[in-house]
């Protein structure tokens, strides 16, 4: 029992680091809540339902401001549906609601209940109603309930999280692969920033701009991650080819990447890109955003590969002892090549999604995100020495990174101060990594 | 000098109530299979383990030793296979590696050059102070690693294995510089499988087996048969099992192989069912010859035929692909991958036999090891255990079955016995029999002349590149012979 305990902690340990963090962070950023919009019109739809059952007459007040439309068309619509009758459903400053009421008395309807948000029960005229139409003295006003709940879980922010994980995620599997090689990829950074300005310029110069189709869309996407495959490309054939160390070739290539970003936007930013663009990452068909469910379908593949396939294999056997894989037969120069090509690519995927989420290409992109990237990699255990790690543990270093970050967020933390923490949490993980491997000793015995 | 050592590992007694002695100024042998528990008794009065029951006294004084450091203060000094010098630096600055002789921080650069020489003459040795390790031969960097124990005021020195990579030349001059030692009241503990060396050098011999003492005998008092029957516990018949298998037609042929001034025009032939010892010096060309035929550095010059048929070999890939297996000499670093399981190193070169579709299919490649886990009697707690953690014995044979599994027409090995047990080097051999049987082509590239003698149905001799010397008649061979032929 206790050894499959100690099993599990040593692979998945860091999956409990993370729910250990949501777990503070939830309890540092518990706060009153005021729903708002549809989800408040729901609730208070629910609410009037029970109190009165559907025998009353409901007039709706409800500001101008957006989210108050939606509240008012929300809590009509669910009221209609259930059979109470609406009198009027308002949307307005003050004055339309004074004359909608007139309107009502006027027509000698009787107003039982007046539904409104938090910020209309506000208003003078309701919250003095007795007072300044005293035929309403009866009527009750009736505001969505507020509630306690962690900012930190609540559905926007948890999928804001996923999403600002996603790119790191995503890149992080390139990198994993990479590093599981005993190699290392510095370009990834910039291979986001010439990705988003390619797709940028794509859609700006060939597939007209703001005009541009879905198909000029997916065009431009692929050619941004064939650009950044084709750099990782080149990246694995000096490292085979001429044996340099990878941290210079891709020290050479972060640099090159990053300059060639900036010459071929002039150092500016390109924004001539359809607004539907950002549907390709945040949009959400099924609830959640895209971008997060190509991240989890791309770690599903990739786990597979990893622990399935012969390429898998090969991976860990060339970062594990490259001259013994290579006297087995391993084709060592292509799967080297193979591992720095999907991590450009897939960083060149990484620059498609940051230009969808901000619907623009700039060259100054994913600045030291090779850092947040490898730190994802190291944070999920991945020993920078090649030959052992799990994807998987990829996904949930990112995920933590991310959730520090965002939580750091919440609590007010300056940016300064987030910078400090992450790199603590890259000396911490490592040092835990490396207890774990020592068995838990301190000192070495030297 | 050590009373009652218990040390047990997870899953493993390593030592279970061992008792040790050492006079002051023997040479003492250690013996015992892989895994019989030398490795850890030494690692013990190194201080890289600590027992867990157990003491050990040093001029009648109790003596704790918990690292490295205690060991060195009590003057113990261990001299390992894998050295401990840094290639880049010199000798006299390995030498004195953390005992720096120092005036105000500044290392006194002169004092150190005369003790350096003052210690190297002690140990009968001329070599360079300052010539970077790098440069120097194994057995120089030997005696460097002796200085460097001596500079310490070692009064017990720890040889593991300390001729294995050594000529018979060198191994003659180390054990001149042994009788030195011992004249000078230095204590050593010597481990070696190579029983011979053992009869010339050490005064007494300490057999352990399955981490238990068997016995500690005078070196006169004992014969090579009754020792190895102490450290098997069991007799062997021969210590060559008998082939009955008459060499038959060309397998594979190799013409004039060429690589610079390390391989300089090698021809042979091996037939099938034939077991072709190769021999020599180190340095001889021997190993750089195989890794030619398997392109493991760079295409060979020359030409190489298969069953009639020329072969292109490219790289250690189309080797393989061609039939081709080596078996290389270093299996730590060059054989296994330590990192990965047994399942992982085996199934490595096998993929493509257990892969549908690119996907492995894991079932198989399991059911595939368990039988050479059988066959081989392969020692595993289970197959997903690192394959570091397995003694060398057993590493050799997860070599063994991973090459096996690939079925290959041309074996060849290279120091296929060596760091290996009695019992575990009679299963090497028995499994290169039955390679013959099936009528592949065997090369075994050693520098044991007895095992070239014992195994080989013809021999090659090498020298510095060249073949300069065929032996047919093996019945006959002597090692005198062969060593004419080495040294040509």
């Amino acid at each position: 029992m206790r050894n499959k305990f100690s099993l599990f902690a040593t692979d998945y340990g860091m999956l409990f680091v993370l729910l250990l963090l949501g777990a503070f962070f939830s309890g540092m950023t518990i706060a009153r809540q005021n729903p708002t919009g549809a989800e408040a019109g729901r609730q208070l739809a629910k609410q009037i339902l029970s109190q009165a059952g559907s025998q009353r007459h409901v007039f709706i007040a409800a500001s101008a401001s957006p989210d108050d439309k939606d509240f008012a068309a929300q809590l009509e619509r669910t009221l209609q549906d259930a059979g109470v009758q609406v009198l009027a459903t308002v949307a307005g400053g003050p004055p339309d609601v004074r004359q909608a009421l007139d309107k009502a008395i006027a027509a000698k309807e009787t107003i039982d209940v007046i539904a409104t948000t938090q910020t209309a029960a506000n208003w003078k005229l309701l919250a003095e109603l007795g007072t300044r139409m005293p035929s309403l003295a009866k009527t009750r006003i009736v505001v969505p309930q507020s509630y306690w709940w962690p900012n930190f879980l609540k559905r926007d922010n948890l999928s804001n999280v996923a999403a600002q994980s996603a790119i790191f995620a995503i890149v992080g599997i390139g990198m994993t692969m990479v590093i599981i090689t005993a190699g290392i990829d510095l370009s990834v950074g910039s291979l986001v920033a010439l990705s988003a300005v390619t797709v940028a310029l794509c859609l700006r110069d060939l597939c007209g701009g703001f005009e541009a189709t879905v198909w000029g869309m997916v065009f431009s996407s692929l050619a941004a991650v064939a650009v950044c495959g084709l750099a990782g490309w080149c990246t694995g054939l000096l490292v085979t080819g001429f044996g340099i160390a990878p941290f210079i070739v891709t020290l050479a290539m972060m640099s090159v990447a990053r300059g060639a970003a900036k010459i071929l936007t002039d150092g500016q930013n390109v924004y001539q890109v359809p607004k539907s663009f950002s549907l390709f990452a945040m949009g959400r068909p099924l609830g959640i955003p895209n971008a997060v469910i190509l991240m989890i379908l791309l770690y599903v593949l990739a786990h597979i590969v990893m622990t399935r396939t012969t390429l898998g294999r090969y991976l860990y056997a060339v970062g594990g002892n490259r001259e013994a894989a290579r006297l087995s037969g391993v084709p060592v120069a292509w799967v080297l090549i193979f591992a720095y090509t999907l991590c450009g690519a897939l960083a060149g995927l990484g620059g498609v999604i940051q230009a969808s989420k901000l619907t623009s290409g700039s060259p100054l992109y994913g600045t030291m995100y090779e850092l947040y990237v490898i730190a994802a990699v190291v944070v999920g255990g991945t020993s920078l020495a090649g030959g052992e790690g799990k994807i998987l543990n990829t996904l949930i270093g990112a995920l933590i990174i991310a959730v520090i970050g965002n939580g750091m967020n919440l609590m007010k933390f300056r940016d300064f101060t987030q910078e400090v923490v992450m790199g603590l949490l890259i000396i911490g993980a490592v040092l835990i990594d490396v207890l774990r491997r020592r068995g838990w000793k301190i000192l070495p015995t030297n | 000098m050590m009373r009652g050592i218990y040390k047990s590992f997870p899953g493993v007694q390593a030592l279970e109530n061992v008792d040790f002695d050492l006079r002051a100024g023997e040479v003492h042998a250690l013996l015992g299979e892989n895994g019989a528990g030398k490795s850890t008794l030494i690692k013990i009065l190194g201080g890289a383990h600590q027992p867990d029951v157990g003491q050990i006294f040093i001029a009648g004084k109790d003596i704790h030793i918990h690292s490295p450091g205690d060991a060195l203060r009590a003057g113990i000094a261990a001299i390992y296979q894998e050295f401990n010098l840094v290639p880049t630096l010199s000798a006299r600055e390995n030498i004195f590696l953390g005992q720096e002789s120092t005036t105000l921080g500044f290392i006194r650069r002169r004092e150190e050059l005369r003790q350096a020489e003052a210690l190297l003459e002690r140990v009968g040795v001329e070599i360079d102070p300052d010539i970077p390790c790098n440069q120097l031969s194994i057995a120089q960097q030997q005696v460097v690693e002796i200085a460097k124990a001596l500079s310490l005021d070692a009064k017990i020195l720890i040889m593991d294995e300390p001729s294995a990579t050594l000529t018979p030349q060198e191994v003659d001059h180390l054990f001149e510089v042994i009788r030195d030692l011992q004249q000078q009241r230095i204590s050593i503990i010597y481990i070696s499988h190579r029983l011979p060396e053992i009869f010339q050098i050490a005064d007494r011999i300490t057999v352990l087996r399955d981490g238990q003492h068997v016995a500690t005998k005078e070196t006169t008092d004992v014969t090579r048969d009754t020792l190895i029957e102490m450290m098997v516990g069991r007799r062997l018949e021969h210590e060559f099992p008998h082939r009955d298998v008459t060499p038959g037609e060309t397998r594979l042929a190799v013409t004039n192989l060429c690589r610079g001034n390390a391989v300089r025009g090698v021809s042979f032939s091996v037939g099938q069912g034939e077991v072709l010892g190769i021999t020599g010096l180190v340095g001889a060309g021997r190993t750089e010859m195989a890794r030619l035929i398997f392109s493991a550095d760079e295409p060979a010059e020359g030409e190489i035929v298969l069953d009639g048929q020329r072969l292109k070999i490219h790289n250690p890939r189309d080797a393989i692909r061609a039939g081709i297996c080596l078996l290389t000499e270093d299996r730590k670093s060059q054989g296994l991958i330590l990192k990965q399981s047994v399942v992982e190193n085996f199934g490595l070169p096998n993929l493509d036999h257990f892969a549908r579709l690119a996907f492995v299919n894991q079932a198989q490649e399991q059911e595939s090891l368990d039988k050479y886990v059988r066959i081989l009697r392969i020692k595993l707690a289970n197959s997903r255990q690192l394959v570091a953690n397995l003694s060398g014995g057993n590493q050799q044979k997860v070599v063994l079955a991973k090459w096996l599994e690939r079925n290959c027409e041309v074996v060849i090995f290279d120091e296929p016995t060596r760091g290996i047990d009695v019992g575990a080097k009679y299963e090497i051999y028995q499994l290169m029999n039955a390679l013959a049987v099936a009528g592949k082509a065997i090369i075994m590239i050693s520098s044991e002349l007895p095992e070239i003698l014992g195994m080989s149905d013809r021999i090659l001799v090498m020298h510095e590149g060249r073949v300069t010397g065929e032996i047919t008649d093996v019945e006959k061979a002597t090692q005198e012979q062969i060593m004419h032929l080495a040294v040509a």
